[in-house]
């Protein structure tokens, strides 16, 4: 069984790869709608991100332009349908993992990025069943699972293993899950953030790299709007795993429900940047770009609390 | 004159302090003012981190110190980042607490003259009833929807509904803020009344022990504790058992030993990782647990001396290092011939290759490699020495030198050091390390911290919202406008309004009159 979700593990990484190709071709073939009635050397091509793949069927002389064409017409349907089942066979991951330790499967970092990926592709899909434009994010979402897929799968891989004693208690279900459940969800209003910063950007008419993405992405305050509703959901999470559910846990475990160990530290100043971000966004007179700055600052502080705190300190979260 | 330059200044000085951009600025500066307490060792966590970092930097050390580089989260700069914060806090949340009381006393405003200019507005509605009648029926089913709703008549002979809803949400921040002030209190008074203790305790009803500060290793009071008066219990213990995998990942603790409370029997206890022992006044937690080789001591006239030596854990798989040393023995001899041993122990030894690492953390097969030393242990000089190492001043000058080469022994074995006398491994004892604590801050901490986070919700899930309904005359009846402001970022109002206004039961106005009027 454990071996099983390893393979598993494999296939979700190359559903992922394989829906994001697919976003990409689409997002390449539809960012230039116009551009098979223009002769090529058309003034203004330099700043589409990616090169025109199929030159052929720019160059195809017959046909009336209107005619659907079909790979493209498949596209979206592909795109769709990998990353669903990349979502299917990654929840398949996570759960065969769990029967293989016979245990929840959160008790080491890769079993926590594990999650934490799938919270996060469920957050994407919760936010396209309200705002459908979120759907353009569907590249971004597969793109930051292969990358975090791939650190876990490579990086903090851990064999299946029983719990330590430390983690054996139902502290695990409830602090972990709420701790997880808030990273995901944390990890697509991060993302969701910074394309807000590349849309307002290119909206300003900045030019360059990640600006010019913006054109394609649905609207400023969508994107704003949907971050704040992720972080508002994700905050509350954040603030019972970290300062109810593991100060109780702590109380229990060490004799203290607070001792400033560097994971509790870096808990706690993910907290006040978000908390510093919720405020900076109810107060209208901060710019919008500094409250983004803030939700920013927040996840870079979440990625120190996941992964440097596990590295560089020692502590006695160091299960990992 | 100065008094009065002097009231305003600190006026604008207090509007500046509990204004939403120096709380922004506050908050940032308190989340990178914590950040050097998780890269320096601090000496609340680990007071021995902090020696071994003053052993490797001794320049930076002392002026770490000095800044409160050690002690981050008791500093006075990260105090002060913290109080500010706290007294920004109060001071922005008590005038708006004022402001809300009188909101949820008083009724909803009236409605503006211009309906039309608010975010929603529905016009050109008409109710057969008069203005009074109509506005009254509006009230009451706003009310049913649990809308705060008032009626105001006006000379004109129109009247108006004035209706607010989501108070919860600004009750809710209220009482986010205020639990943090409750949190703030409780971590206070568990400061000043709680207390805890450190310390090992070796297997055995010889080594038992009782909750007074002296019987602690280390431990900390707090400010208004009194040392004699800590809760009055005694505790040995009988057992500790460690289950482990194939691999020698621990699997499962179990301590068990004997408390008596207030001079009370003793009764059989158990505690563990994760479910300490609950005692009246005090919790104990296990942290930690290791063996402690018993060595007997044959000296020069034959005396006999038994000493259980706890030795500290250097990896997972149990090898541990540690000092027996005998301080009472061979005193009949002319130059000092006090004796100690330095040890390495393997729980199970590996089958074969050197024996310097064990393979598994349980007793499989225990050996004990023991070097002898003889000579003065310089244990009455008064300094502080360590119970893990030899002092290695006293091994460089030859106070202390090796007594024989050293053996591998098995559990029952013996050695004979250079002078005749022996020494025979008995066996070990398991010893745990506990935390004695108390701190009657927690369940005030505790009430902050849910208050807190139902707040939170409240506060990030609550819409505070207000319609208002005009009905003025027209012929027998009345004509109906209606309008409606968010007063927060709410998505959902304008279905709600649509709704409220779909549900009110009115018609829309005759096209035809519209015209003719």
């Amino acid at each position: 069984m454990a071996a099983f979700s390893d393979q598993l593990l494999v296939v979700t990484i190359m559903a992922y790869l394989a829906a994001m190709v697919c976003y990409a071709a689409e997002y390449a073939f539809s960012a230039r709608p116009a551009r098979a009635l223009v002769p090529s050397g058309a003034p203004g091509a330099g700043s589409a991100p990616e090169p025109p793949e199929p030159p052929a069927q720019r160059d195809r002389p017959d046909g009336p332009p209107d005619r659907p064409q079909p790979a493209r017409a498949l596209l979206p349907w592909a795109a769709r349908g990998l990353i669903l089942s990349a979502a299917a066979v990654h929840l398949a991951t996570v759960v065969t993992r769990g029967l293989a330790a016979e245990r929840v499967p959160w008790g080491n970092m890769y079993e926590y990025l594990l999650t934490a990926t799938l919270v996060a592709t469920g957050a994407w899909l919760w936010s396209v069943t309200r705002y459908p434009a979120m759907r353009k994010l569907g590249i971004f979402v597969a793109m930051v699972n292969v990358l975090l897929l791939g650190l876990a799968g490579m990086v903090v891989y851990t064999p299946v293993g029983p719990l330590v004693p430390a983690l054996d208690s139902y502290w695990l279900l409830l602090h972990v899950t709420a701790a997880i459940t808030a990273t995901g969800l944390f990890l697509v209003g991060f993302v969701t953030i910074v394309l807000y910063l590349v849309r307002i950007g290119h909206d300003r008419g900045r030019q360059g790299f990640p600006f010019t993405l913006g054109r394609k992405l649905p609207g400023a305050e969508t994107l704003e709007r949907v971050s704040f509703r992720l972080h508002a959901i994700g905050f509350p999470l954040w603030t019972f795993a970290a300062l109810i559910a593991g100060p109780i846990w702590a109380e229990a475990a060490w004799g203290r429900y607070w001792g400033w160990d560097p994971k509790e530290v870096w808990a706690f100043i993910t907290w006040i940047v978000y908390a510093a971000y919720l405020h900076a966004r109810a107060t209208p007179s901060v710019r919008r770009t500094v409250v983004a700055a803030l939700a920013v600052a927040g996840w870079l502080a979440m990625l120190m609390n996941l992964f440097g705190v596990n590295l560089f300190f020692e502590g006695l979260h160091s299960y990992a | 004159m100065i008094a009065d330059r002097l009231a305003a200044w600190l006026r604008n000085g207090w509007r500046q302090l509990t204004s939403m951009r120096t709380a922004l600025v506050l908050l940032f500066l308190l989340a990178l003012a914590a950040i050097p307490g998780s890269v320096l060792p601090q000496r609340g966590v680990n007071p021995q981190d902090v020696t071994d970092y003053y052993a490797a930097h001794p320049d930076l050390a002392p002026v770490l110190e000095r800044l409160g580089g050690f002690d981050v989260y008791r500093s006075p700069w990260f105090s002060a980042i913290y109080l500010l914060l706290f007294v920004s806090l109060v001071g922005c949340v008590v005038p708006r607490l004022r402001d809300h009381l009188r909101s949820l006393r008083g009724a909803p405003p009236d409605a503006p003259r211009r309906l039309s200019r608010l975010p929603r507005y529905a016009g050109g509605l008409a109710s057969p009833d008069g203005p009074a009648t109509t506005a009254a029926a509006l009230r009451a089913r706003l009310r049913r929807r649990r809308w705060r709703a008032v009626v105001r008549e006006h000379p004109d002979g129109s009247a108006t509904v004035s209706a607010e809803k989501g108070y919860l949400k600004e009750t809710g921040n209220l009482l986010m803020h205020a639990a943090m002030v409750v949190v703030l209190a409780g971590v206070a008074y568990g400061g000043a009344y709680g207390w805890h203790g450190n310390r090992l305790v070796v297997a055995g009803p010889e080594h038992g022990f009782c909750n007074t500060l002296q019987q602690y290793d280390e431990s900390s009071l707090g400010t208004r504790v009194d040392g004699g008066g800590l809760a009055p219990f005694c505790f040995t213990l009988t057992g500790f058992d460690a289950e482990f995998t194939e691999t020698g990942q621990p699997l499962s603790f179990l301590a068990s030993g004997e408390v008596s409370e207030a001079g009370g029997p003793p009764r059989a206890v158990g505690f563990t990782v994760n479910d300490p022992l609950r005692l009246d006044g005090a919790s104990m937690y296990l942290l930690g647990h290791g063996y402690a080789p018993q060595l007997r001591y044959t000296d020069r006239s034959g005396d006999t001396q038994v000493v259980t030596a706890p030795f500290l854990p250097l990896d997972p798989l149990g090898t541990a290092e540690g000092i027996a040393a005998f301080p009472d023995a061979n005193l009949d001899s002319p130059e000092p011939a006090q004796v100690a041993f330095h040890g390495l122990y393997l729980p199970t030894a590996p089958a074969e290759g050197p024996l310097a690492r064990s393979v598994h953390p349980q007793e499989r097969a225990p050996v004990l490699f023991l070097q002898p030393y003889q000579g003065d242990l310089g244990l009455d000089d008064g300094r502080p020495q360590s119970v893990w190492t030899l002092d290695q001043e006293r091994l460089d000058s030859g106070a202390l030198a090796p007594a024989g080469d050293p053996e591998f022994l098995a559990p029952g074995e013996q050695m004979t050091l250079a002078d005749g006398t022996t020494v025979e491994f008995l066996g070990t004892q398991r010893w745990i390390t506990v935390s004695v604590r108390h701190d009657p801050g927690q369940p005030v901490v505790l009430i902050g911290a849910v208050l807190l986070l139902g707040g939170l919700v409240l506060s990030l899930t609550g819409h505070r919202r207000r319609v208002w309904f005009r009905a003025s005359p027209r012929g027998d009846g009345s004509e109906v406008a209606a309008a409606g402001l968010p007063r927060s970022d709410y998505p959902g109002f304008a279905d709600e309004f649509r709704e409220i206004v779909a549900a009110a039961g009115l018609d829309p106005l005759p096209e035809p009159a519209l015209r003719s009027t």
